[in-house]
């Protein structure tokens, strides 16, 4: 199959990496550029582990073919924190025990994040509503909200 | 230690809530899960799976897929051998079918490619010539004579007159004069009810990189809830010695039982050996609901007798469980637990298992207790509701205590239920006002908890920081726990400690991560090595100081001289005699390799509040209260996490979940879409309250909480169903469709 060569940004940093025409973002990211930190837990859209902003507009990267990203900027869990500072949401995911086995992790921080870049002060339906798209197993959902609320309330009042 | 001195113990590490060592990993995306690790000259693989519910397999035919461009390797069962051992044949069995397919989606070949198209492109190319056979995939219908018979020569040795060979398994437990019981009764009610299958949900599928070299040993990273038993099922499949098999866990995403058996790990060592090269096998998410364990689709009847003030005075329940195509006891803790709760005179539970054309089941949170305490939990409500008794009195009434003998005949020890049940009633929740078309349930929930083997090495470094080495992988936050507990034990700072799940050839066997084990064993089994490092520590001191070993003890974590006698001398940190340990007698380390009874059984008890629509049949969770016995929670956090988790899951086995077979017997939900586990916006806060009531079994008096949180839900939302809609609900889940169904059929 004829592979197609892309230009991308990925977290800021110029990439350029092949794939074949048929091949999700999700698929290039993970085994073209090693990134692995976004996951497939279906492959459908529809648990969201996958989650990354395709100009800066969240997408699941497992429904967007890898030649899409040609010229585009793609935001990945691997670019949430400044170096060694972890992001708002990162450290108040560790402070209120919001993850367990951590698979959904990536995906749900980063749908947070572009739900407080766009909503900087949700509801706690709002919140629910927005991230009813990332799915968790483990936890029941109730210290991440409580989590993203707490980073949202830090984001406001810094 | 005795159970006075628990209580007075004053903790210092345990209790506190410090951040989870994985967790930077985690929120950074660094976090190596099993589809993450990649190797040099890696295949990818694929797996042919069957079309049908239940054919004989007359031909497999590879040749053409054998010979196409970048293709490396196929197998089949006639690539491995055959296992003496049942349990392990009906393993590798289920991994790569024999000479049956038995369910939709049963694995029949595997590639191994340079591509994800070239392997796709060969498994089109393998021709299987099938012989389709009947199928059944109701547990009912596969009991009774003239079933289509899943598999030959696998009956129970008493299949009763009228049944199918399907039947495998049986149990039957309980005591007391059940006729007396019941004429004493003044109410009698007796229900049948059914639940479907549901899958455990885990977001990772199961995915792993196998490598065999040509001298035969093999390693293999892997997502499992256990590295040993990965190792010696392979081992066993692949006729290896399992020392030459290293079996290295990865980041576990998820496993609530789902991942306490092998998929895919012996087929992709057999591909890598036959390739020569390292293999990856991931399952999509289709593969994940057709072809891994879900859990038993059960049929309960239950009969309960009650005096008019709430006191029953007989119980019994038979239990039909399907196993799926393999035969399994989980019918066993199903009829151990049903009536776990109560202390009662006459009480009998009868458990069967029947074979289906559905994927083997696998453990799933607790398995069989919540179906069979759902089945239990309704009975009492509607009896509650028919006596016009409140719920939390008649189980206070009922409740097992200490001195209780079980209905499955252990005597219990200490246990939390009557706390818990108190805590309910005391909660605000259970007399807050309730709105129209809204009810109020409850449930109690139960579950074992078990014990059995682990290995841990704690080593004492020269820095004076401390690693401990354990075989169990971390599902819940145990190596945040296991953490706490050796820095608890040793008197050292939680960040000195570090705590790592390591490979099978690094440490020792540990069973596998279940039974809510891990935080009572590993973590007894390091306050076991902790201990055998500190009396070495006070040996060293001892040394130094030169007097007797036993004059010192070892306090606030410090070698101190103890007693009159043994003279005065500063304390001696651990840092200070880890610095000159190499000078004094060499490294320092504790072990502890055993096995451990004493697990003490865990209850719960949980409040909810839903509104239905009686337009539409949907129903809503308004509200959600969790009350269970942890014994001693170590990190509350991951304590309330375990009870919110299982809380969440049972909300989605009460209200959604559900395997949909279709007449030809193959799956029509496996997919996240259809099968639709709660997501966010489906559910409310999850309130918790953990009850602490010592474990005598343990020196902290630890109890596992992982999986007594799933089985009351069940029943809490039917109850509050019921209560909403005015009729009582005898199936799950309670979908829209049913419960609008009913709400008309009443009128």
């Amino acid at each position: 199959m004829k592979t197609l060569h892309v230009s991308t940004r990925v977290n800021g940093d110029e990439t350029d990496f092949v794939c074949a025409p048929d091949e999700t973002l999700l698929d290039a990211l993970r085994n073209r550029i090693g990134l692995t930190g976004a996951k497939e837990g279906c492959g459908t859209g529809d648990c969201g582990a996958c989650s990354v902003t395709l100009n800066g507009r969240l997408v699941c990267s497992c429904l967007v073919l890898a030649a899409e990203a040609e010229g585009a900027e793609i935001g990945t869990i691997e670019g949430l924190a400044d170096g060694d500072k972890l992001h708002v949401l990162q450290q108040s995911f560790l402070d209120h025990a919001a993850l367990q086995c951590g698979i959904c992790t990536p995906g749900i921080l980063v749908a947070s994040k572009a739900l407080l870049e766009k909503h900087p002060e949700p509801t706690d339906e709002e919140v629910r509503y927005w991230l009813a798209g990332n799915l968790c197993r483990c936890t029941g959902y109730d210290k991440i909200i409580r989590a993203v609320q707490d980073a949202a309330q830090k984001l406001r009042s810094a | 230690m005795a159970f006075d001195q628990q209580q007075k113990r004053d903790f210092k590490v345990v209790g506190t809530r410090p951040v989870r060592p994985d967790g930077i990993d985690k929120v950074t995306g660094r976090a190596m899960y099993g589809a993450d690790l990649s190797a040099p000259g890696m295949l990818v693989a694929r797996v042919l799976r069957s079309p049908h519910a239940h054919a004989k397999i007359v031909k497999i035919d590879i040749s053409k897929a054998e010979g196409l461009p970048g293709v490396k390797a196929i197998v089949t069962s006639a690539d491995l051998g055959r296992p003496e051992d049942e349990a392990l044949r009906d393993t590798q069995d289920n991994c790569l079918a024999y000479d049956k397919v038995l369910y939709d989606g049963h694995p029949v070949a595997a590639v191994a490619a340079t591509t994800p198209e070239a392997a796709k492109a060969a498994l089109a190319a393998i021709e299987v010539t099938y012989e389709k056979l009947p199928h059944v995939t109701d547990v009912d219908a596969a009991m009774k004579a003239g079933a289509p018979v899943v598999l030959d020569g696998r009956a129970y040795e008493e299949v009763p007159a009228g049944w199918s060979q399907n039947v495998t398994n049986h149990c039957e437990f309980g005591h007391g004069d059940l006729e007396a019981g019941f004429a004493k009764a003044d109410l009698i009610l007796e229900r049948s009810f059914k639940t479907e299958a549901t899958h455990q949900g885990y977001i990772e599928p199961h995915a792993c990189l196998a490598s065999v070299g040509p001298d035969g040993r093999g390693e293999l990273w892997c997502c499992t809830q256990g590295q040993y038993m990965v190792r010696e099922t392979c081992a066993g499949i692949l006729e290896m010695d399992a020392s030459q098999l290293k079996v290295t866990p990865s980041e576990i995403g998820g496993g609530f039982g789902g991942k306490t058996t092998v998929f895919i790990e012996p087929v992709a060592l057999a591909l890598s050996r036959k390739a020569g090269r390292p293999v990856k096998l991931v399952m999509t998410r289709d593969e994940v609901f057709r072809a891994s364990g879900p859990t038993i689709q059960s049929s309960t009847d239950v009969k309960i007798g009650m005096t008019r003030d709430g006191r029953i005075t007989a119980a019994e329940a038979t239990l039909r469980y399907s196993g799926g195509c393999y035969p399994n006891m989980t019918c066993m803790m199903g009829a151990q637990a049903a009536f776990a709760a109560y202390d009662l005179d006459a009480v009998r539970t009868y458990g069967w298992n029947a074979l289906t054309n559905r994927p083997k089941e696998i453990s799933y949170r607790a398995p069989g207790a919540p179906t069979a305490i759902y089945a239990v939990e309704n009975v009492l409500d509607e009896m509650c509701q028919e006596l016009g008794l409140d719920p939390i009195d008649v189980r206070l009434t009922n409740a097992a205590d200490k001195g209780t003998k079980s209905s499955y005949g252990v005597t219990f020890q200490d246990i939390g239920l009557k706390t818990a049940l108190e805590a309910a009633k005391a909660h605000p929740h259970y007399s807050a006002p309730l709105g129209p078309n809204q009810g109020r349930g409850l449930s109690c929930g139960f579950w074992f908890n078990f014990g059995g083997n682990s290995s841990v090495t704690l080593s004492v470094n020269t820095d004076g920081t401390v690693n401990v080495t354990e075989g169990n992988p971390d599902i819940g936050g145990s190596r945040a726990s296991i953490s706490m507990i050796a820095a608890e034990e040793l008197g050292i700072p939680y960040e000195h400690v570090r705590t790592l799940v390591a490979d099978t050839a690094s440490i020792g066997h540990s069973d596998t991560t279940d039974g809510s084990r891990v935080t009572f064993m590993v973590g007894l089994a390091t306050i076991k090595a902790a201990r055998e490092a500190t009396q070495k520590m006070c040996a060293r001191a001892a040394a130094i100081w030169g007097i007797e070993p036993d004059a010192v003890e070892w306090i606030d974590g410090a070698a101190q001289p103890a007693g009159p006698n043994a003279g005065k001398f500063p304390p001696m940190s651990l840092a200070e005699i880890a610095a000159t340990s190499l000078k004094t007698g060499g490294p320092i380390a504790g072990h502890c390799e055993s096995t451990a009874d004493g697990a003490g059984v865990s209850f719960g008890v949980h409040l909810c509040d839903i509104e239905v629509d009686p337009e539409t049949g949907f129903t809503k969770v308004l509200r959600y209260t969790v009350v269970q016995d942890a014994g001693k929670a170590i990190h509350p956090d991951y304590v309330e996490g375990q009870m919110q988790g299982g809380a969440a899951q049972g909300i989605g086995w009460a209200l959604n979940e559900e395997y949909i077979y279709g007449e030809d017997g193959l799956l029509q939900n496996p997919g996240f879409l259809d099968y639709r586990i709660p997501v966010a916006s489906d559910l409310p806060p999850i309130d918790t309250v953990i009850v602490e009531v010592p474990n005598p079994g343990h020196p902290y008096g630890v109890r596992g909480v992982g999986e007594t949180s799933i089985v009351p839900p069940l029943a809490a939302i039917a109850n509050a169903v019921s209560r909403a809609a005015g009729v009582r609900l005898h199936e799950l889940p309670m979908s829209p469709p049913k419960i609008l169904k009913a709400v008309m059929a009443k009128g």
